[in-house]
């Protein structure tokens, strides 16, 4: 029995089934969630850090929760049963961070590049 | 896995299989299904991400009108998360609930998911009123108009979540626990959990850096 357990993939959100009591892992999980949550708004209404670095602590924080969430709610693991899922995962992270680093790369390119408004004004005269 | 190649002494063949497959047939529909609506939602993500970076390079055209910091009331954005991580937690049970065939809990728990989804709902709305009422609507500058398609949309599907989960609350009570029941169950838990991470970055990104 538990060899076909461990010889099949496992869905998102459906937790190990050895572990089926997996109250405890959503508890984990919210308990977790609310402290990330709790730092975030600290750090961001306070001067706990360093006040130039408080953008990268929030990203930071923000990552945390995230990964928070996709382990104890949708049960996205390291197991070899999950594999299928943390490679979709893998791929969707990659679009995404093509699509907004190299929108904000690009443009801020061209804002830098962009002519200032007086000398339009200048051309179409 | 390694155990049943070696009762078949056929160690070193096995290795070849590709994983995935398993070595008896395709995988439950459970998971089938589950693993395709795990790509739909990472596909909702990546549409979501196109909004993130409109928003992250609009976020400062404010054309001189309000800024986050003029307009973003933390306290009421803070009971909205708090509302939308207990949603999680309690749609979690509710699955949980349904596995174990505990109708009642299962009942209970989605109960909780709509009120606490409704109530943030009903706040997102009412801080939209506010902004319209104040003179800064989507059409103010293009810093409100990224704000309003980017939250407007996390909303949006805030409230499909809802349709959801009273549908799947209807058909639960006519039909029962069955398989069919119980795997729209399981792919409605996932899409309102991947909410909950669309929120998180919102939550960061427009709401506690804009606010400063």
């Amino acid at each position: 029995m538990e060899q076909q357990a461990s010889s099949t993939d496992q869905a998102p959100g459906v937790g190990d089934p050895e572990h089926s009591g997996s109250l405890a892992t959503y508890t984990a999980g919210l308990g977790f969630a609310l402290l990330l949550t709790g730092a975030s708004f600290m750090v961001s209404q306070t001067d706990l850090l360093w006040p130039p670095g408080v953008p990268a602590g929030l990203a930071v924080l923000a990552i945390a929760q995230m990964g928070v969430h996709l382990v104890f709610f949708l049960h996205i693991g390291t197991g070899p049963d999950n594999t299928n899922n943390v490679l979709a995962l893998a791929f969707g992270l990659l679009v995404v961070t093509l699509i907004v680093s190299g929108s904000l790369w690009i443009m801020a390119h061209l804002n830098a590049n962009m002519m200032p408004a007086s000398a339009v004004m200048e051309m179409q005269r | 896995m390694s155990a049943q190649a070696a009762t078949a002494g056929l160690a070193g063949e096995e290795e070849a299989t590709p994983r995935g497959q398993g070595s008896d047939g395709p995988a439950p529909v459970r998971i089938v299904v589950a693993y395709g609506f795990w790509i739909f939602l990472l596909s909702d993500i990546i549409m979501f991400s196109a909004l993130f970076a409109t928003y992250a390079v609009l976020s400062g055209q404010t054309a001189r009108g309000p800024s986050g910091h003029d307009l973003f009331e933390l306290r009421h954005v803070g009971i909205e998360t708090v509302c939308l991580l207990f949603s999680s937690y309690t749609c979690g049970l509710g699955v949980l609930a349904i596995e174990r065939r505990r109708l009642t809990f299962f009942y209970v728990s989605f109960a909780l998911t709509f009120a606490l989804g409704a109530t943030f709902l009903g706040l997102e709305l009412s801080e939209f009123v506010g902004l319209v009422a104040r003179g800064a609507g989507p059409s103010r500058s293009a810093f409100l108009s990224a704000f309003f398609s980017l939250v407007g949309l996390h909303g949006a599907h805030v409230t499909a979540g809802l349709l959801w989960l009273g549908f799947m609350v209807a058909q639960t009570a006519a039909r029962g626990p069955r398989d069919f029941v119980r795997r729209r169950l399981l792919c409605f838990s996932l899409f309102w959990h991947a909410l909950d991470i669309i929120w998180v970055a919102l939550l960061t990104l427009v709401y506690l850096m804009g606010a400063r």
